[in-house]
This record gives structure tokens, sequence and C-alpha cells, in this order.
């Protein structure tokens, strides 16, 4: 829908007039959308209004329709200017005034044409490259001595996100945390998403990937068989987990145990606190969890699924890590870097049971990507929301109870 | 006191079109045209009671006879008109002039934003607080409205005119003094009648017929409880005998020619 768009301002008695309605109502009419980004409303009779009208429409041609319908109501649009670009001082430091991005989609006027942002993700800056052609957002670190770095506020807009065609859970587009509320038709509605996104994958259409970026808690709570099984049906493309995720994953393979106690019995085996570093100790004495799922040590389990399903794995560590195993990427800048290029297919987030993960993924995605958060703790999901991640739907839930049921109603028999 | 500015028709006849009135080969009987006019100007005088300003003609300028279109005066504050045709702006130096010559303290709107005057910009001074009612998209442009607002420091409501037989404010609005308005609702956009419904409670507005509308029945001059229209408008002035008013017809035809009647040809000083 939004090929073309412009911002228009509107000034005056605009209210009372019914002006800025039927200024609005024109754009509907002709078959455009707008957005009220700002609107400032008189503190008396005498004081004017004002609002700021980000109108799109489907063609530049039909834009222009609108624009000259609704002008001689005295909407006038808003002068344009490039952005402003100064270069980064040295290799990772940010000119003093740079643009901090938010994960909407974003546009920057360089030379008097907008430009797509790309990558776009939430507290990082934007990069012009040396032909002035494309814009990328950038993080702190990467920047080098000389890159052509936004500053200030002129030229950019930033585009507010299309309701999605689908009427499902993730059309309210806002983060929304309850443990009061019904968990079956959320999860339905993941589920629905995640059978249309296997079949557009299937037709070749990019951004069709499911990512799930998850904790522990999944092989404590007994989410360990639905979430293999998930991964060995196709529904799941890139897994972001810690090193215990991985390590509990193979521990249970090995010796029956989740962090000691017993996955069946449910009680704490002997020694059983032992089990995850022999895991992981042995996994390093072969070389890798990959290595050990092709030599047939490891034979069942999420990172077996993983490994021969070809999925996606980045393990980013912690400071309370044992061992690591292999694989597992230590420098947390480098682990950030590992997980920004996994996105770029990816049109479905399930961050399940894992701080950490969670709001590190959330602080990756843009907005436009449909994000589930699901956490016994309330405040995982607030947290999330809190730090800008509003497309995501809190789940207050178990993450086992979770894949589980999700496994379920895409076809998991068990 | 009501003092009204008045032009004397002596160069006024047809010289270009306009507005949809005007026709080149519907010639003005100088006149008659200067007996009506002066017909107007004793009822104005005599039994309305109100005090007349005349400006000089200027030959050439045959429209000048329609000082509403002069500008805009408020308290000792005037803003010249800035007229959309050309062949109207000629006469926006002499209007200026006149108002600096009478002490006004005059602000000139930006060239090309159009603006013409009392012809669209009418009120009810008098009302706590003050109401008035910009009229747009025939002749001024709406973004007048909100610079006129600012500097005059009240609330202008503009109002969509969509009819081009009534092309100014003025000729389908009318403030009456008692807070009553004298109309022709489809003259406007349904957002302006909704508008105009809202802020005038319904025993106070009085909708003309469509054929006393188009003799431009609410082109009427109200000075104190006395109305001056054109005649040929009986129904309008049983409206306004019914609300207590004085109503007095008088024959304008000629002005009529060119898309004018009483209204257009005064503009109230205060």
């Amino acid at each position: 829908m939004a090929l073309a768009q412009e911002t228009v301002l509107l000034h005056g008695h605009i209210i009372d007039s019914l002006i800025l309605a039927k200024v609005l109502d024109t754009i509907l009419m002709m078959g455009g959308a707008f957005d009220l980004s700002e609107v400032r409303i008189g503190a008396t009779r005498g004081e004017p209004s004002s609002a700021r009208i980000f109108v799109r429409a489907s063609s530049p041609a039909l834009l222009t329709d609108i624009l000259d319908a609704i002008q001689p109501h005295g909407a006038t649009i808003e002068r344009e200017s490039d952005c402003t670009i100064e270069s980064a001082p040295a290799d990772g430091i940010l000119p003093e005034g740079f643009y901090a991005t938010t994960h909407l989609p974003t546009q920057i006027r360089v030379q008097g044409r907008w430009l797509d942002v790309e990558a776009i993700e939430m507290d990082v800056a934007i990069r012009v490259d040396q032909e002035w052609a494309s814009a990328r957002a950038v993080p702190m670190g990467e920047v080098r001595k000389g890159d052509r770095i936004v500053t200030g506020r002129d030229g950019i807009r930033v585009l507010p996100l299309e309701r999605p065609k689908e009427r499902d859970v993730f059309s309210f587009m806002e983060a929304q945390v309850s443990s009061e509320r019904p968990h079956g038709h959320i999860i339905l509605d993941v589920a629905r998403r995640m059978t249309s996104l296997r079949a557009a994958r299937a037709a070749g259409q990019g951004t069709s990937d499911v990512l799930l970026a998850g904790g522990p808690a999944i092989i404590h709570a007994g989410g360990r068989d639905a979430l293999t099984w998930l991964i060995k049906a196709g529904f799941i493309q890139v897994l972001f987990c810690g090193n215990a995720l991985a390590a509990h994953d193979m521990e249970a393979h090995l010796f029956g145990t989740s962090l000691g106690y017993g996955l069946t019995a449910g009680r704490a085996v002997p020694h059983g606190h032992e089990h995850h570093l022999r895991t992981i100790n042995r996994i390093r004495a072969i070389g890798g969890i990959e290595e050990a799922v092709r030599s047939g040590v490891v034979t069942e389990g999420i990172m077996a699924a993983c490994v021969r399903r070809g999925v996606r794995l980045v393990l980013a560590g912690t400071i309370r890590d044992d061992g690591p195993l292999p694989g597992v990427i230590t420098d947390s800048v480098k682990a950030q870097a590992a997980m920004r290029a996994a996105l770029p297919s990816v049109g479905l987030a399930l961050l399940v049971a894992s701080t950490l993960h969670a709001v590190a993924t959330g602080n990756l995605l843009p907005a436009t990507v449909p994000t589930v958060c699901v956490d016994v703790n309330p405040s995982v999901p607030t947290k999330l929301a809190d730090r800008g991640s509003f497309q995501a739907v809190g789940l207050v839930m178990d993450a086992a109870s979770f894949l589980r049921e999700l496994a379920r109603e895409l076809g998991w028999k068990a | 006191m009501s003092r009204l500015l008045v032009c004397p028709p002596d160069y006024f006849s047809i010289d270009y079109e306009i507005n949809p009135w005007m026709r080149l080969s519907n010639r003005v009987d100088p006149d008659l045209a200067r007996a009506q006019w002066q017909g107007l100007m004793t009822v104005l005088e005599r039994q309305a009671g109100a005090v007349l300003e005349r400006l000089a003609p200027v030959p050439g300028l045959p429209d000048m006879v329609f000082t509403a279109n002069a500008g805009v005066v408020v308290g000792r504050r005037a803003v010249p008109s800035r007229f959309r045709h050309p062949e109207r702006r000629r006469e926006e130096p002499h209007f200026e002039a006149w108002f600096r010559a009478h002490g006004y303290e005059v602000t000139k709107l930006e060239e090309g934003l159009y603006f013409e005057g009392a012809g669209d910009l009418l009120g009810f001074p008098e009302a706590v607080p003050a109401r008035w009612f910009g009229g747009y998209r025939q002749r001024s442009e709406v973004r007048a409205y909100d610079r006129l607002g600012d500097l005059f420091g009240c609330e202008i409501v503009p109002v969509e005119l969509v009819d081009s037989r009534f092309y100014h404010l003025d000729t389908c609005f009318c403030p009456l003094s008692g807070g009553d308005l004298l109309y022709y609702p489809p003259a406007f956009d349904r957002y302006a009648r909704a508008v105009i419904e809202d802020q005038i409670s319904e025993g106070r507005r009085l909708a003309v017929p469509e054929e006393e509308a188009l003799r431009f029945a609410c082109n009427a001059v109200c000075v104190g409880r006395h109305v001056v229209l054109p005649e040929g408008c009986p129904r309008t002035a049983q409206l306004l005998r019914a609300l207590d008013y004085e109503t007095h017809a008088v024959a304008l035809d000629e002005f009529m020619k060119a898309g004018g009647s009483a209204k257009c040809l005064t503009l109230a000083l205060d």
C-alpha cells in the first residue's frame, strides 16, 4: 500500500470548523490512508490547533490527486529537506548529534530522494554508502572512521506500521501482557502464522523463517520433545540460545537428566549436578555439537534436530556459563553480530523462557516482525515492551505448556 | 453609531466576467445605477441611521463600488484585500491608501494569499466571545483565516462555499445584530452546514428560500434592528420581521448584473 506518502500540516481552527474531519474524510474517500502523527489542540477558543498528517496512497498519481484535493482546505506539504550527514570521527565513535533509530521502518532523504534504511533495528545509527545510493542501520561498534552518519532530525521519516492483512492476535500490533487472558487463541494464531510461513518458504518467498530464542527452562519444564518435533517438522529455521539450553538438551540425551534432575522420575539423581559438566566436557572432546551429532554421540533432541535440519544456531554465552560448549560465542558484541546476521530472513519470532535472549533479540528485531514473548514471569514480556518492542504479544505461561500446545496445533501426536 | 464605507458608482460597468452573474453583453444603465445607489444611501442614512464615509471612485475600476471587498476592519486595524482576480487587484492600492489616510493600522497579507475582505469574513463581533466565519474555496483562501485569527486574536471558523453563484460569504450569509443569522444553506458544504448549525441555535438561523437567495436576499446590511435588503425578497423580509427586525427593501438590480447587492456596496468600519 505505502507506495507513495507525504506529510502535510494543517493549522488554524481546524477542530470546531470540521476542517480536520473533512481533510481526513477526503483522504479516505479518495482511497488513501493516513496517520495523525501529531495533533495539538488550542487551549482556548481563540487559540489555533494544528495537526501533522501522514498521507499514504497506493500510487504517486493517487497521492498527487489526494494532495490536490486537501490543499484548498489548508493542508500544506511539510517542507522537506535532505537529512544532515557527518563523518564518523574515529572507529567505533559516532558523530555527536547522531540520529538514534527506532525499530520502525525508516526512510532518509538524500540528494532529494527518499531511501529506505536497510536492516532497521532500534538504538543504532544510520550509515549512508559511498555512492549515496543506500542507507543501512549500523551499530556504534561497527562504525569506521569517515563513515557517513545521519545526524539531527531533518530529512528522516519513521513510517508507522501497516496493519497486517491477517486478522489475528498480531494485528493489534501492541504489547499485551496478561496472565488472565486465555492462551488458546493466541497459540492458535501463532500456529496459523507458522503454517502459512512454511507454505511461503516452500514457495520460495523471503522473510518466511521462524526464529525461536529460548532458555534452558524449556528443557527443565519438559518442552524438549515438543521443540524437537517443531524443528524436525520444519517449523523453525533459526534458534538463538545460550550455553545452557544446548548443554541440558544434550545432557538429557546422554544422562536422562536436566541439571541433574531425572526428566522422567523428576528426582535428583546421585551426582546429577555433574551431568551437564560431563556433557559439556564430552562435546568439547569431540570438537563441537555438529561433530557430536554427525558422529552419532548425540542422536536425538533439539541440537540433533537443528544439525539435521540445517537450522541456523546462534549460541551466545554469558559470564555464568560452564565450559562453555564449542560454538558458544563468548564475545557479546560478536554474538550480537551473529544474531543480527541471522535476522533478515525472519518472519516470526518466538521468544520463550529467557529474559536475556528475549530482550537481546527484541532489540535487534524490526517492528515489522510479529513477535511472541512467552514466560511464566509477566515481568519478561513487560520488560520487552518497556524497552520498545511494542509489537511483541506477551503470553504469561510455562514454556513447556506453550511448546506442547503449539506443536499439537501443528500436528504433533504426543 | 454605525459607520459604513461606500464608493459612488461613477465608473461602475461590466468590463469583464469574473463571476457567473457578469455578462459583458448585459450593459449597466449608469443613470439607473446611480439612482439605485443613491436610493440605498438614503435608506442607510435616513432610515437605518448609518454614517457614511465616501471613497473617491477611480476611473477604470468598475468594481470599486463594492467596498465590502476593500478589506476588513477590526477596531483600528485594517487588513486590505488580496484579490484572486487580476481585474480587481488594481483596486488594492486605493483601498489601502484610504485606510492609511484615515488612521487605520494597516496589516497586509503576503502576496498570493487571496482574501477578499468583508465579502468573505463576517461575524458576530458583539458576541462573547466574538465569533467570525470565513468563506473559502471560491475567492478567499482558507489559510488567510489562520493568519487573520492570529492577527485579531479571535477564532475564525472557515466555511467552504460550494456554489459559484454564491462566490463570497456575504452573498449567502448575513449575521444580524441580535445574534441571528440569515443564510442560504445549500451554498455551503455539509461540514460548514453542520458547523453553522452547531454554533447558531435553530431559532436564530433564518434559512432563505432559493429564489430569494438568488436575488441576494442574504446580501443585506444590518444596522441595529434595521435590515436593508434587495427588493423582491418578501419571504426573507417576513422571516426578519418575525424576529423584530425592521426591513427596508431597495431596488438594486443594476448591481446584480455584476453579482452584488446592498451588502457588497458597503464596508462596516465599526
